[in-house]
């Protein structure tokens, strides 16, 4: 029989202000088992968990229950303090009291029953532990890193600074993400590639790092410390080795009709093309949608030009099998399609562009090799009316927009509007919002000086439509300050798109089974406490991935992963989770249904003797289970037909005791 | 806002479907309504007027005649608060209020011409004929 102990929180009034904890204390006091009983206003501080310890040793507590939050809060606490008083830290339940009961009901009475209920049924169950032990797994010291725009780029040279090596998978041939394409970073102005440009050269010259580019994730097996990934290289028919990146190819190739879509499909590349001057790794790749060489075996210009013999036609892609310890996703984000906003004519005139568009046109390495044009004449626009949120915080229709505010439009649109006014004074630039959100380090600042020091008009309202009329734009908005409807004649009109993840990561997710919200983006394991893990071990998030973010954001987030992932790294060994399933192998009939239902592969069936009554062995087939790779989820104890398959402190009796004592 | 306000508002609310607290108040109902030079509240107004309880100036204001029921700020609100119902509300609200409507279902036909979309043909009958 056990001695128990019941530990009633008050969590201040969080649970006594709905639940009679007293009442509580005093019913629970009465169960089998139960030799000690009482309660506490914060039974999760120093003076709270002393409280325990002292009852452990006094009353010689075998097992205790506490009634308090959720066991995701507390649980590990208070395994601790029964760990430090001697007690096995398995032989502790939790009867969530609060986010359960006191948090949902608003009468006391009923809330109380309801408290003193989850408590019998916590009681019950502790009545039927056993002490466990967790075993240890190996940690493969050796991370990573999906994603090799900034926030892949910050983390893996984190990491490969503190002595691990790191691997990058990009599925763009060159890593440097979005940041690579803009021109100009707000608030301070300092040019995109000057200061994103010398960390990929690191990145590459760093002897920890690998860099998978035109690479995608395949596979993911195992778990955390532990993990077996297979990595896509897809065939770019080039040797990669070989390849000096000298651009001959790409000048050569008779093929110019490819739309270039590092630059938005602005302007256009070669069928052979190296994305721009500075990627890293710096190697030419062949689009096979539009080789005629691939698609008709006749041409091999580039494979004639080139000196260093690095055109390989035959090349095929590559599976590339590796343990990692850690995996941090940072698959980014993509600006929505704006073909659903009919409204503004995207879709017809070329002159009605996407922000990122507009950054390509005002960089000097983009289509208009910097010079602020009209995509369609390539005339010099006089009148630019910037739209914000579009998309963004959009609840009508799922399909058009996002819910949510993008974080990072109004102060690019700022950056815009004040970089044209400085650059083309004589044009006119209308900035049309709903409310300007500047919530950053100089970044208000920098808002008011568009306004104040280079007239940007800042206008208070949203634009309804934009019709192409001859080659202008006339665009009709409502002032709502003014109380007025706008008519303004504009020959460029600039889309604060919306931003979304990158349709990768949902695939990506699955394969993790890490959680994402209902916008794609990935959950963290708690949103302010745990913000840079997800609630899968060994995952962890950087940057846009995770929600809408700038790049000082992404930053910090991407070293903050760095850190938790070599934190993680550090440890030669992880002390597992004890709760792991467990056969009895007299009971098992070796029917393989447990194997077959095992998401990660724990089970494996073995071959045994087996004493039988009259004293003959025989060998029989039966279920093992691998408990560093079991993960405790009970999918095989629901299959198991003869109930030999059990979960070590889930047993299918305690669940019973429970339900029995709920029921009671 | 006294009880009588209160309830109309709350009426209109309710025969509309409509949320008023769903507008961010961005403006882009007044910014797409091709009527709204000749209204003197604008959809936006509605919208906020509405939700404040402020509706006597509505029923007196010729601007609920002047909304052709095109459905373009319903169309293109990014809240879905759907504005064009909510001047249909205080229309109807209006309409029964009098007992009587400043036009008549039978003087429809001459004032229609071939620009005039279908949907606000529908409307107008629909509206005139109670």
């Amino acid at each position: 029989m056990q001695r128990i102990g019941v530990f009633v929180c008050w969590c201040g009034s969080n649970i006594a202000g709905t639940v009679d904890v007293q009442a509580v204390s005093d019913a629970l006091q009465n169960e089998p088992g139960v030799v000690f009983s009482t309660n506490y206003q914060y039974m999760c501080s120093q003076a709270g968990q002393d409280i325990i310890k002292n009852a452990i040793a006094e009353h010689k507590l075998t097992g205790i229950v506490v009634c308090s939050c959720s066991p995701r809060m507390h649980e590990a606490t208070f395994r601790k303090t029964a760990a430090a008083a001697g007690l096995n830290p398995y032989m502790v339940e939790i009867a969530n009291i609060r986010e359960q009961c006191s948090w949902v009901h608003k009468d006391m009475p009923t809330g109380t029953e309801k408290a003193i209920i989850l408590g019998k049924a916590a009681v019950a169950k502790v009545n039927l532990n056993a002490p466990l032990k967790p075993g240890e797994s190996p940690v493969t010291k050796r991370a990573l890193v999906i994603g090799g725009g900034i926030a892949g780029i910050q983390t893996a040279l984190d990491i490969a600074e503190a002595g691990f090596p790191v691997d990058i998978v990009e599925k763009k041939p060159t890593i440097g993400g979005k940041m690579a394409q803009l021109d100009k970073t707000f608030p301070t102005l300092d040019c995109a590639a000057c200061i994103l440009t010398p960390k990929m050269v690191d990145v590459a010259q760093n002897e920890n790092i690998r860099i998978f580019s035109y690479s995608e994730v395949e596979e993911v097996g195992g778990f955390v410390g532990n993990f077996d990934v297979k990595i896509r290289k897809k065939a770019r028919f080039v040797n990669e080795d070989i390849c000096t990146g000298c651009g001959i190819c790409t000048e050569k190739c008779p093929q110019k009709k490819v739309p270039n879509e590092f630059n938005l499909g602005m302007d256009n590349r070669r069928a052979i093309y190296i994305p721009f001057a500075q990627a890293v790794p710096k190697v030419a790749t062949i689009d096979a949608d539009y080789c005629t060489m691939l698609k008709t075996g006749k041409c091999g210009v580039c494979s004639k030009v080139c000196t260093a013999g690095a055109i390989d036609y035959t090349q095929k892609d590559e599976i590339i099998e590796e343990k990692y310890g850690a995996i941090v996703a940072a698959t980014g984000f993509n600006p929505i399609s704006m073909d659903k906003f009919d409204e503004y004519a995207y879709n017809q005139s070329k002159d009605v562009i996407t922000s990122l568009e507009f950054e390509r046109l005002t960089n000097a390495a983009g289509p208009s090799a910097g010079k602020l044009v009209r995509p369609s004449d390539g005339k010099h626009p006089h009148t630019i009316v910037f739209v914000q949120c579009v998309g963004s915080r959009c609840a009508a229709c799922a399909e058009k927009g996002k819910e949510y505010c993008s974080k990072i439009c109004c102060m690019y649109t700022a950056k815009h509007a004040m970089l044209t006014r400085d650059k083309y004074p004589d044009t006119d630039v209308y900035v049309f919002y709903i409310d300007v959100r500047t919530p950053g380090k100089a970044f208000d600042e920098f808002y008011r000086r568009a306004v104040e020091e280079y007239g940007v008009h800042y206008i208070k309202g949203m634009v309804g439509k934009v019709s192409p009329e001859g080659d202008k734009l006339m665009v009709q908005a409502s002032d709502l300050l003014a109380n007025k409807q706008l008519h303004i004649e504009a020959d460029l009109v600039v889309l604060a798109a919306a931003i979304e993840p990158d349709k990768s990561a949902r695939p990506l997710a699955t394969q993790l089974t890490a959680s994402m919200d209902t916008n794609d983006f990935f959950t963290e394991a708690h949103p302010k406490l745990r913000p840079v893990e997800s609630p899968t071990a060994g995952v962890f998030l950087s940057g846009t991935c995770q929600g809408p973010k700038d790049i000082p954001e992404t930053v910090s987030q991407a070293s903050a992963a760095a850190a938790k992932v070599i934190g993680l790294l550090a440890k030669d060994k992880l002390t597992g989770n004890p709760c792991v399933a467990g056969s009895d192998e007299l009971m098992c009939n070796g029917c393989s249904s447990c194997e077959r239902v095992c998401p990660y592969g724990a089970i494996t069936y073995v071959d045994k003797e087996f004493r039988m009554p009259d004293r003959t062995t025989r060998v029989r087939r039966v279920a093992s289970v691998n408990e560093a790779v079991c993960q405790g989820c009970g999918a095989c104890t629901v299959a198991c037909p003869s109930g030999a398959m059990d979960l070590k402190g889930f047993a299918t009796k305690q669940i019973i005791a429970e339900v029995d004592a709920i029921c009671r | 806002m006294n009880n009588s306000t209160e309830n109309l508002q709350k009426e209109i609310i309710r025969s509309s479907g409509v949320n008023p607290k769903k507008c961010m108040r961005c403006g882009k109902c007044s910014a797409t309504c091709p009527a709204y030079d000749e209204m003197e509240y604008h959809p936006h107004q509605f919208v906020y007027m509405v939700e404040n309880g402020d509706i006597q100036p509505l029923l007196e204001s010729k601007s609920l005649f002047q909304c052709l029921t095109c459905f373009a700020c319903i169309e293109r609100c990014p809240r879905g608060v759907e504005p064009a119902k909510l001047v249909e509300a205080v229309r109807l609200a209006v309409i029964r209020k009098q007992g009587a409507n400043h036009l008549k279902a039978d003087d429809i036909p001459a004032l229609l011409d071939e620009d005039m979309p279908q949907q606000a043909i529908v409307s107008a009958l629909r509206k005139y004929s109670k």
